[in-house]
């Protein structure tokens, strides 16, 4: 074992010192080579792996004994590669938390960032900018989306929003709420609220555009002599007839019984038919289909 | 996605508790849904930076608004200075050496 792999020479502590000695100059370590605390810099992450390692070996009395005796090496376990918060800060979805604070006042020196950001400073001094916006993911049941509903969203700061969701909402559509973002700065007005929604599946609906497709199974008789069934739709249940001689993958369109197109109207919902055997053939089914087939025989597999 | 029920399992020593008060306080911004708040894995990420800040660091409890502010400073920084290198990247050649000398002559202005 390389020297340097010796816990306590991580921690650069004595091998005779206490449990705070060791807490107190892992804290000491920790402030400085957190990768969090040090965004830019990758070597960090292997000595902050190291020293933690050491820290969670030296901090277990039992394992710290287990260490001393020799029993175990430095390594004690492996813990699993922790993704570090400034991995996924950096990548795009982490602007959701990003300041402007760092730089905004750039915007009153600097024509560049003025013209980059398109809010210029008004009056020399003084800066006055737009707050920043702030983005909330709100989840919509998937029939809500479709019809349309009110929808609470609850602000961090306790305090709570009615939002519209409009009828038809895809997802991921974005939602702006005027001025419920952060406040501005200077005499600036308050940054808006994006509230992106997140459609969830619905256990029989699924949506094609402006469809609603509905898988609808129908007994072998339905299929065969033709029958009124109920469907459900977005609405409510509706009345629709099977025709005679039906089959598996035949689709029945409920016109305008969809979702509401963004220029007015409405799309299909499409009725899907999948013909389902009984539970049982029993006797009598069996013995009808052998007297049955020997007349009519028929292949449905002819064009493979 | 993470329910907090999920994030409390996933991360095992921070409380339902702390982690409503952390939501709350607005350290961190989960997805709402009808079920409760909803965590992706930037979520779940933060939460792990928070319960560090305060369990390994011992940061107290009243500075981690001002820690998590700077990082988020940062974080914005790094992401306006790579979008702005890349926009300079994208400049012919004669253009990106008129910006380096430039850069570079204010640097050397400043040492003075």
């Amino acid at each position: 074992m390389p020297k340097s792999d010796d816990p306590y020479t991580l921690l650069g502590v004595s091998r005779t010192a206490s449990a705070d000695e060791i807490r107190k100059a892992y804290r000491k370590l920790a402030k400085e080579l957190h990768p969090d605390l040090n965004p830019g810099d990758k070597s960090v992450e292997d000595q902050f792996k190291n020293v933690s390692q050491a820290y969670h070996l030296l901090s277990d009395a039992e394992q710290r004994a287990r260490f001393d005796r020799g029993e175990i090496d430095a390594s004690g376990q492996e813990t699993p590669q922790q993704q570090y918060y400034r991995h996924y800060a950096d990548s795009d979805r982490g602007r959701r938390y990003d300041s402007s604070a760092g730089f905004r006042d750039f915007e009153g020196t600097s024509d560049i960032f003025a013209d980059l950001f398109g809010h210029g400073a008004e009056g020399a001094g003084r800066v006055h900018a737009r707050g920043q916006d702030v983005l909330y993911r709100l989840a919509v049941p998937f029939l809500d989306a479709v019809n349309g509903t009110k929808q609470h969203l609850n602000l961090p700061d306790g305090s709570s929003i009615e939002l519209t969701i409009p009828k038809g909402s895809r997802d991921g559509t974005m939602l702006r709420l005027r001025g419920k973002g952060r406040p501005g700065l200077g005499e600036g007005p308050p940054g808006d609220a994006l509230v992106e929604l997140s459609i969830q599946p619905h256990p029989y609906f699924t949506r094609d555009g402006d469809d609603l497709v509905l898988e609808l199974p129908i007994t072998l008789d339905e299929a065969a002599l033709g029958a009124k069934v109920e469907v459900p739709s977005a609405t409510g249940r509706l009345r629709v007839t099977v025709p005679k001689g039906s089959t598996t993958g035949d689709v029945l369109r409920l016109r305008g019984k969809g979702v509401a197109k963004a220029g007015g109207g409405h799309g299909d919902q499409r009725v899907v038919l999948k013909v389902v055997m009984p539970d049982e053939v029993d006797k009598d089914l069996a013995e009808f289909l052998e007297k049955w087939r020997k007349t009519h025989a028929y292949n449905p597999r002819a064009a493979l | 996605m993470f329910s907090e029920a999920e994030v409390v399992t996933v991360i095992e020593t921070i409380s339902l508790h702390e982690l409503r008060g952390w939501v709350h306080a607005g350290w961190v911004a989960p997805a709402q849904s009808e079920e409760g708040p909803v965590f992706d894995e930037l979520d779940v990420a933060r939460v792990r930076l928070v319960q560090q800040l305060r369990r390994d660091l011992a940061v107290p409890e009243d500075a981690v608004p001002l820690v998590l502010s700077l990082l988020d400073q940062v974080h914005g920084l790094r992401r306006e200075l790579r979008t702005l290198t890349q926009a300079v990247d994208a400049q012919p050649a004669p253009v990106r050496t008129d910006i380096c000398s430039a850069y570079q002559a204010l640097l050397r202005n400043r040492n003075i």
